[in-house]
């Protein structure tokens, strides 16, 4: 069958009974089998149980008791826990691991009727940008297989680009949504902090981790928004604050509405082409009836050396669960504790995530501490004033997501500094809790280029609203990277 | 400030990671690599900032003193990698 | 060259939760190996913490009961240690701004009142437990504990001396049990110590290197073990070493502390606030709702009963230390007009007596205070004796019968004191000499007159048998 190309026309297919849940699943199940191979997108596809969830989605439908997104497909990166089916966040260290549990999303989306199709491949403890360090492989970019997704949520943004999935969902520490959304020609969003529930998404760095939805538009976003968003009273930090209706919000003319230009984002690591394409968007805002200006966000340079502080050192102690004694790798024939720890977790471990513990544990350690880790959160507070000052002007902050468009597979390793840097535009808005969305715009050399628009906190539906108008417009999400999509409805 | 060769291998002693001694040199020179590019937050005076631990303005919401879980002993320790009469094994330590 | 021994106490209690601080397992005590460890407890990967909100109930009873400061805003922090009884290879603890901080303990030594500042009281969760020598080359893993609420009760280093420290403990201990915040059982682990020791000479104003010895769990270890590794320390300078800072194990058998090997390199324990747990505001509202259903403090109810009830400053320690024993004597007190001082004796020896030969406690003793105060009565109007009411509420203890009841049923109102009954079979005798010659002289029918007088004269509550048998024995000693 011919996929269609956006969830609201699943949806509609599937109240019309133009096709079946069942159908559907097998479409794109067959897809991943034939086409994944060369993408990589995948770690664990459930084959067996996406059907049978099909089935009885399908059932659900024939006895009225479906709900919207009964029987829509979609992927989990494998960051999220799901009950009976392996779960490894990309790692050796968790390979052999079947959660006994779901994540709340998980929980959620399945109690909807959505169907799983897999889980999708990442850059290992979500630490990357790249998908170039997960233990099963790197993930090859839709648009050209010689160059990354981007990374984390490398797997979710190549097989919703290449059609293997209609939805995905992501997490986003340092931009790990937002960046491969931007290479692979996709939406993503990072919700606000506290928006969606963080139970069961195995933790990287727990003050700026956060799951978001991937799709191909903004108008899919908010399909999988909406039931993933809301308190978890399992997850202290998620917040109260009320959900609003994603999908209903979307239509808002931009007539009227602020959008803040960060004069230090135009500096000298951002590729010339990529910023002609993000001007050409502010044109197109503009001529949507949005006011742009330009604001002064004057922490930016130090908010990615904050985030690698702050971030290494959260990692360094959320990781060190991993001990091969409940779960997980464990080392051969370990002669005493410490040979157990050492070797399972050396082996257990690839080389970024060992030097992001090595790197966390010295700048939480005695003597380090204020220098590093207190300093970061000092910036980390000027950061989130820089912000608090801007949205009283403006209504959402525009930027280029990423400096560069998809770069080629191989080239960022030697220097781990210089795959730090891409972060520069994402990072903040992990640091100050804020939401932000990442949309395609343009091309440069028939790579994407993602812009990113950052809201204020909780304001998902302007953003949504933002991004959503300007799609409308301009149609760059309707752009595919596989050429037999291009016949797709 | 750089990280001497010492100071990797205390710190990977207290991060539970062995570092093979012909890698090393090269963990040191990444961490200073790191540890240089950020050094970069020095630029900026933060004296009298309160550093910000929680992004979210709000405080922490209390659960009920009810006992809520049941026994799922068999099913958590059916990823286990080594028990015995429901125990988790670990090789002996010495107290 | 006089030594001066300088003692901090680090309490951890258990507090007396239905479930854990961070996540709903149950936290009963005995249950099989790892039937009570959820998804939290066993540091599953995703999983997240949330708070119990008794915990803070609790800690902020302790904070009213030492006048501590109690913060308006706290946080948790994460101690960062490799043990494989840590499942997370961090604890969930407190490092800046603890729950309580700055309160005091007073207890008595020998007469004299001493004060120890208390540092800080903070929450933190328990670790598993570690069984070594179960099976052969492994140690076996339990995390039942692990998640168990504890309140960490740090004293300032103002102890001087083994007994002192002993006697702040007892002091400390008798407040949680009092307050109900922790159950005590220092067996079950409920209630558990560390030592800091020092020693330094009298004169120097500096403390010297300080030892955390471990595994105390009596007040008699303690005691032991404090003495122990004072001694030892002295000796090591004495001998020109330098004690070095270290975790030290009491072994209870040879009565002597070693070095932790598990704790020989140093920690450095990174803590950083933990972001899984938001902060913790505590409002006046909080601490007033609590301080209004507080217990008086055993100090305090000591101080009362020494002045309302005149009761010596030993029984009321007995009474008021005891939280059950408290309620009982108070309510004995209630129901009626006694002498306090009888019903402490009555108390604190035979009803006591009676409770722990029978291996329950005295708030479920069968003789309940209403039943002691109807004995008591019958002493303080003289119908029974003391002896007769020991015997008495030996029998009360398997039946059900009221007092009066029973010293009917077994005339136990009858006077069979043999020096009463001496008395006034003498002073009868001595008044009826004529009766007493026809006896000797063989009318041995005239014993019932005078017997008979003898029942007058006690009321009819003489046993007639003793009477009988005691004039018999006295007018045949006067033949």
């Amino acid at each position: 069958m011919n996929l269609p190309n956006s969830v609201t026309k699943i949806i509609q297919g599937l109240e019309d009974g133009t096709f079946s849940s069942q159908e559907l699943t097998e479409a794109y199940l067959n897809r991943i089998d034939n086409l994944d191979p060369e993408i990589n997108s995948f770690i664990t596809v459930c084959h067996e149980r996406a059907l049978l969830d099909a089935k009885n989605a399908d059932k659900s439908r024939s006895n009225g008791s479906a709900s919207k997104l009964t029987g829509v497909p979609y992927a989990n990166k494998d960051i999220f826990c799901t009950k009976g089916v392996r779960t490894t966040s990309g790692s050796k260290m968790l390979d052999t691991f079947i959660s006994p549990y779901d994540a709340t999303i998980v929980e959620r989306l399945g109690s909807q009727g959505m169907v799983m199709l897999g889980k999708t491949n990442m850059d290992e403890f979500a630490m990357g940008s790249s998908n170039e360090t997960s233990f099963y492989g790197q993930v090859n970019n839709p648009w050209n297989t010689n160059c990354v997704p981007g990374g984390s949520s490398g797997g979710s943004a190549a097989a919703v680009s290449a059609g293997f999935t209609p939805l995905a969902t992501g997490s986003d520490t340092g931009g790990s949504i937002r960046q491969p959304a931007a290479f692979c020609g996709i939406s993503g969003l990072k919700p606000t902090y506290g928006r969606v529930s963080r139970y069961g998404m195995i933790a990287f760095a727990s003050s700026l981790d956060q799951a978001g939805p991937m799709g191909r538009s903004v108008e899919d976003l908010a399909h999988l928004l909406s039931p993933m968003a809301g308190y978890d009273p399992k997850d202290s930090t998620s917040s109260m604050d009320k959900i609003e209706d994603y999908s209903g919000n979307l239509e808002d003319a931009l007539k009227g509405k602020t959008i803040g230009l960060p004069k230090e984002y135009f500096s000298t690591s951002l590729d010339r082409q990529v910023e002609g394409v993000i001007e050409e968007a502010i044109k197109e805002f503009e001529k949507l009836g949005a006011n742009v200006v330009e604001i002064s966000l004057p922490t930016t340079s130090l908010s990615i050396p904050a985030y690698y502080v702050i971030s290494s050192a959260e990692c360094s102690s959320n990781l060190s669960r991993y001990d091969g004694v409940r779960y997980g790798h464990r080392c051969e024939l370990p002669i005493d504790i410490e040979d157990l720890y050492k070797r399972t977790r050396s082996e257990g471990f690839g080389e970024e995530v060992k030097r992001r513990l090595l790197t966390g544990t010295y700048v939480l350690s005695s003597g380090y501490y204020d220098a590093y880790y207190r300093k970061a959160q000092q910036i980390r507070r000027l950061i989130k004033n820089d912000f608090t000052n801007a949205f009283t002007q403006v209504d959402a902050v525009i930027s280029p997501t990423a400096p560069t468009t998809a770069f080629e597979a191989g080239t960022h390793l030697d220097n781990p500094v210089e795959m730090y840097l891409g972060d520069c535009f994402t990072v903040a808005s992990n640091l100050a809790g804020l939401p932000a969305l990442s949309i395609p715009a343009g091309f440069v050399g028939g790579m994407p280029v993602g812009l990113q628009l950052i809201g204020n906190y909780f304001q998902e539906s302007k953003l949504l609203s933002l991004g959503h108008m300007f799609q409308k417009s301009t149609g760059w999400h309707q752009h595919f990277s596989r050429d037999d999509l291009k016949g797709a409805q | 400030m750089p990280i001497t060769e010492k100071e990797v291998r205390e710190i990977a002693q207290l991060a539970r990671i062995s570092i093979a001694v012909k890698d090393i040199c090269s963990y040191e020179d990444q961490l200073n690599k790191i540890l240089a590019f950020v050094d970069e937050m020095k630029a900026v005076e933060t004296e009298g900032i309160t550093p910000l631990a929680y992004p979210l303005e709000e405080t922490q919401k209390l659960r009920n003193d009810k006992v809520s879980e049941k026994n799922q002993r068999e099913s958590y320790q059916s990823v286990a990698p080594t028990t015995e009469n429901g125990l988790y094994l670990v090789p002996q330590v010495i107290e | 060259m006089s030594w001066e021994i300088v003692i901090g106490l680090e309490v951890h209690a258990q507090l007396t939760t239905s479930s854990k601080i961070f996540s709903g397992s149950s936290t009963a005590y005995g249950a099989n190996a790892n039937t009570q460890a959820s998804a939290i407890d066993l540091a599953l990967p995703g999983v997240l913490p949330v708070l119990n909100k008794r915990v803070l109930d609790l800690a902020i009873m302790l904070g009213l009961a030492i006048d501590g400061e109690i913060a308006s805003e706290s946080i948790f922090s994460r101690k960062n240690y490799f043990y494989p009884d840590s499942p997370k290879g961090y604890q969930i603890s407190q490092y800046d701004k603890p729950i309580i901080s700055k309160g005091q303990l007073k207890f008595v030594n020998d007469g004299e009142e001493k004060i120890i500042n208390i540092t800080r009281a903070h929450l933190e969760e328990d670790a598993g437990k570690s069984l070594h020598g179960e099976f052969e080359h492994s140690t076996a893993i339990d995390l039942n504990r692990s998640g168990t609420p504890l309140l960490e009760i740090v004293s300032e280093p103002e102890l001087r001396s083994a007994q002192d420290a002993v006697l702040y403990l007892k002091e400390l201990h008798c407040l949680v049990r009092t307050l109900g915040i922790c159950d005590g059982n220092m067996q079950e682990g409920s209630f558990r110590c560390d030592a800091n020791v020092s020693v330094r000479k009298a004169e120097d104003p500096e403390l010297g290197t300080r030892t955390e010895v471990k595994n105390l769990n009596s007040f008699r270890f303690v005691e032991r073990a404090i003495n122990y590794e004072a001694a030892r320390q002295i000796e090591v300078i004495e001998e020109g070493g330098t004690i070095r800072q270290e975790t030290r194990l009491y072994d209870p058998e040879k009565n002597e502390t070693r070095t932790m090997r598990s704790k020989e390199d140093a920690h450095d324990y990174r803590y950083f606030p933990d972001p899984d747990l938001l902060p913790i505001t505590i409002t006046a509202e909080h601490i007033a709702r609590i301080a209004k259903d507080l217990p008086e403090t055993p100090w305090n109810k000591r101080l009362r009963y020494l002045k309302d009830y005149g009761v010596s400053s030993e029984d009321s320690e007995i009474l008021a230390n005891s939280p059950e024993t408290s309620v009982y004597f108070e309510a004995c007190m209630k129901k009626s007009t006694l002498s306090p001082k009888l019903v402490a004796n009555w108390i604190i020896g035979e009803l006591s007596a009676l409770v722990n030969k029978s291996s329950l406690t005295i708030s479920k003793s069968p003789i309940v205070p209403e039943r002691l105060v109807s004995v008591l009565k019958r002493i303080e109007d003289k119908t029974i004796s003391g002896k007769t009411a020991k015997h008495l509420l030996g029998l009360m203890w398997d039946s059900s019968s009221s007092a009066d009841q029973i010293i009917a049923d077994k005339g136990l109102d009858q006077v069979s004191d043999n020096e009463l009954l001496e008395k006034v079979i003498s002073q009868t005798l001595a008044n009826f000499p004529s009766q007493v010659e026809e006896y000797k002289a063989g009318k041995l029918k005239i014993l019932g007159f005078l017997v008979g007088h003898v029942m007058k004269q006690t009321k009819g509550k003489a046993n007639p048998a003793m009477v009988k048998a005691i004039m018999e024995k006295n007018l045949r000693q006067s033949i």
